[in-house]
C-alpha cells in the first residue's frame, strides 16, 4: 500500500478537500464584491468600487435594532442551551440509566426535523395558546432546534470523560456541589465552550424559525430575505457580507481561546 | 420508582440525593425532556389538532372534519406533485452529496492529520452564515451579468445560459447547504474503522475497491447512514433553495404549506400538509434510529 501510488492519492484528496472549501466560500465571496460595488444593480467584473454601502448600512439606525435583536436572542438562547444541554449530556453519555437508549433518540429528533416545517407548527402552537409573538417566542424557537444539538456537542465531550474522577472526589469527602465545581465542570469545559459557540452562531445565523416565531420583532436573516424578495440594494449583500464578518470574528476568538484552554489543561495533567 | 435508581450502573453506590427517588441519568434528562415536550411534541400535536378543523378556520375546537385530508387527496389537486419534487430532488441530492463528501471525510478522519482541525473549522463555519445569505450569493454568482457571466465575456467572449430559476439550480442549492450535514456523520463513521484492520486487508492482498467495499464501508455505515438521512430530510423540508435560487420554476412541498399558512391564509390545509410530510419523515427516521447504536457512534469505546 505505501509508495507513489499513496501519496498521489493523497495528493488527489487534497486538491477535492480545497475544491469543496472553495465551492462552500465562493457565494460569500460574491456577497462581499457586490457590497463592494458602487452602482445599484450588480454588474461583474466592478465597473467602480466604492465603500458606501458599507457606511449607510452601518450608520443605518434601523439596521443597529436588527442587530441587537438578533444579539440578544442568540445570548439568551446560548445561556439558556449551555445550561439544559450540560444536564441533558451528562444523562445522554455519563449514566447509565434505563431510559438512556430512548432518551438518546428523543434528542435527536427535533434535529432531523425540517426547520421550517418547526416554526410553522411552533406558529400554531403559540397561536393556540394565545402567547403574543415577538423575540421572546423566537429564543425559545430556538431552543427547541438548538439545546438537542449543543447536548450532542457536549456529550462527546463527556464520552471521555472518565466517572472515576467524580468518584475519586466524592470517596475523599467532597460534596456534590463541590465535585460538580472543582471536577466535572473544568474537565467537561472545553465541550461546554464548543457547545456554547454553536449555540450562539447557530441562533445568530437561523432563518427558518425567526421567520414564523418573531411576530413584529425582525432579526437580520429575517429582514434580509424579505429584502432579497422584495427591494435588492448593495445594502443587502453588505449587511449579510458583516453578518459573516461577525460571526467569523466570533469564531476565531472562541478557536484560538478553546486552543488556550486546550493547552493549558494539558499542561495541568 | 426506588426500582428505577437502584437498576442503574450507579447500584454500587447508594443514590446520595433523596429529594427526588429518579437516578441520576433520569433527574438529568429532565430539563430536556421537559423543553422537548413543550416545544417539539406539544406543537406537533397542535398541527395534527388543526389538520382535522374546519378549513380556513383558526379555531382548533371544533368538530373534528376529514376535508381538508379530502382536499389533498382529490385527484384534481397537483399537490402531490409537490411532493413527488421533493422527494426527488431529496434523493438526487443524498446521492451527489455522498460522492461530493466521501474523499474529504476520508481525509479529515485519516490522513490530514494536525490540519484536520483547522480544515474541519473551514468547514463548519459556513454553517453559522444564514442559509439565504449563502443562497443569495450563488444568485449574484449565476445571474446575468453577475461573476460568472461577466467572467466568461470578459475572459472568452462567451455567453452563458443561467442556469438560474431552473429546477437542477435547486438541487445544487441543496446540496451547497446541507453539504455539512453528510459530511461530519461521514468523518464520525469513517473515524469508527480501526487503520490496523484496513492495513491487514491490504498486507492480505486485498484491492483499494475491495479494502473499500468488504472493511471500510460495513465499518463505517452507521455515519454514512446518519449523514444520508439527515441530508434527505433536511432536504425534503428545504424551501429557501427553491425560493431563492429555484425562483420558484418548482413547488416544492414545503413551499405549498408556506402557501397554505401565509397567502391562502388557510391553517388546516397547512396543517394536513405537514402531517403527511411528518408521517414520512417520521417513519423515516424512527425507522433508521432503531437501528443504530448512538454510543458507538459519538465515541463510547
Amino acid at each position: 500500500m505505501a509508495g507513489p501510488g499513496k501519496s498521489r492519492a493523497k495528493g488527489w484528496i487534497g486538491a477535492w478537500t480545497l475544491a469543496i472549501i472553495v465551492f462552500l466560500y465562493l457565494p460569500v465571496v460574491c456577497g462581499v464584491l457586490a457590497s463592494l460595488s458602487q452602482s445599484r444593480y450588480f454588474a461583474f467584473p466592478i465597473a467602480r468600487w466604492s465603500t458606501r454601502w458599507w457606511e449607510r448600512t452601518l450608520d443605518s439606525i434601523e439596521i443597529g435594532i436588527l442587530i441587537q435583536t438578533s444579539i440578544v436572542i442568540a445570548l439568551m438562547v446560548t445561556a439558556v442551551s449551555v445550561v439544559l444541554a450540560f444536564m441533558g449530556a451528562l444523562a445522554f453519555a455519563r449514566y447509565n440509566w434505563r431510559g438512556r437508549k430512548l432518551f438518546q433518540r428523543i434528542v435527536l429528533l427535533p434535529i432531523f426535523f425540517p426547520q421550517a416545517v418547526l416554526g410553522l407548527a411552533l406558529l400554531l402552537w403559540f397561536n393556540t395558546l394565545g402567547l403574543p409573538l415577538s423575540w421572546h417566542t423566537a429564543v425559545f424557537a430556538h431552543l427547541v432546534w438548538i439545546v438537542p444539538i449543543v447536548t450532542l456537542i457536549i456529550s462527546i465531550q463527556v464520552y471521555s470523560f472518565d466517572p472515576a474522577l467524580e468518584e475519586a472526589a466524592l470517596d475523599l469527602g467532597a460534596t456534590r456541589w463541590q465535585v460538580l465545581r472543582e471536577v466535572t465542570l473544568p474537565v467537561l469545559w472545553p465541550g461546554i465552550f464548543s457547545g456554547a459557540l454553536f449555540a450562539f452562531l447557530l441562533s445568530w445565523g437561523n432563518f427558518p424559525l425567526s421567520l414564523y416565531t418573531t411576530g413584529a420583532d425582525s432579526t437580520v436573516p429575517e429582514y434580509l430575505y424579505a429584502k432579497m424578495v422584495a427591494g435588492y440594494t448593495p445594502g443587502v449583500p453588505t449587511l449579510g457580507a458583516m453578518t459573516t464578518g461577525g460571526a467569523a470574528l466570533i469564531m476565531i476568538v472562541g478557536y484560538v481561546s478553546w486552543i488556550l484552554m486546550r493547552r493549558a489543561q494539558g499542561a495541568k495533567s | 420508582m426506588t426500582a428505577i435508581a437502584t437498576t442503574g450502573a450507579d447500584n454500587r453506590r447508594k443514590p446520595r440525593m433523596r429529594w427526588l427517588s429518579l437516578s441520576s441519568g433520569a433527574r438529568y434528562s429532565l430539563p430536556v425532556l421537559v423543553l422537548l415536550a413543550v416545544g417539539f411534541v406539544a406543537p406537533l400535536i397542535a398541527v395534527i389538532a388543526f389538520s382535522f378543523a374546519e378549513p380556513r378556520s383558526f379555531a382548533v375546537f371544533g368538530a373534528p372534519t376529514l376535508e381538508n385530508y379530502r382536499t389533498i387527496f382529490d385527484p384534481a389537486n397537483t399537490v402531490y406533485l409537490s411532493f413527488l419534487w421533493s422527494l426527488f430532488f431529496a434523493a438526487l441530492a443524498v446521492v451527489i452529496l455522498a460522492l461530493l463528501c466521501y474523499p474529504v471525510a476520508y481525509g479529515l478522519a485519516h490522513i490530514f492529520g494536525r490540519w484536520a482541525n483547522l480544515i474541519t473549522l473551514l468547514l463548519v463555519f459556513p454553517l453559522f452564515i444564514s442559509e439565504n445569505i449563502r443562497l443569495f450569493g450563488w444568485v449574484l454568482f449565476f445571474i446575468k451579468n453577475g461573476v460568472l457571466d461577466g467572467t466568461m465575456k470578459t475572459l472568452f467572449g462567451l455567453e452563458v445560459q443561467s442556469l438560474l430559476f431552473t429546477p437542477p439550480i435547486i438541487v445544487f442549492g441543496m446540496v451547497y447547504v446541507y453539504l455539512p450535514f453528510m459530511l461530519f456523520p461521514m468523518v464520525l463513521g469513517l473515524s469508527m474503522v480501526p487503520r490496523d484492520v484496513v492495513e491487514a486487508a491490504g498486507d492480505l492482498g486485498a484491492s483499494r475497491l475491495q479494502i473499500f467495499r468488504e472493511v471500510e464501508l460495513p465499518l463505517a455505515m452507521p455515519g454514512f447512514i446518519i449523514g444520508g438521512l439527515l441530508t434527505f430530510v433536511l432536504s425534503v423540508g428545504a424551501v429557501a433553495e427553491s425560493k431563492v435560487l429555484g425562483g420558484q420554476s418548482v413547488i416544492v412541498i414545503t413551499h405549498d404549506i408556506e402557501i397554505a399558512f401565509t397567502y391562502a391564509q388557510n391553517w388546516p390545509l397547512g396543517a394536513a400538509l405537514s402531517v403527511l410530510l411528518m408521517v414520512v419523515i417520521g417513519a423515516l427516521v424512527l425507522l433508521v434510529l432503531r437501528y443504530l447504536d448512538l454510543d458507538r457512534i459519538l465515541g463510547r469505546r
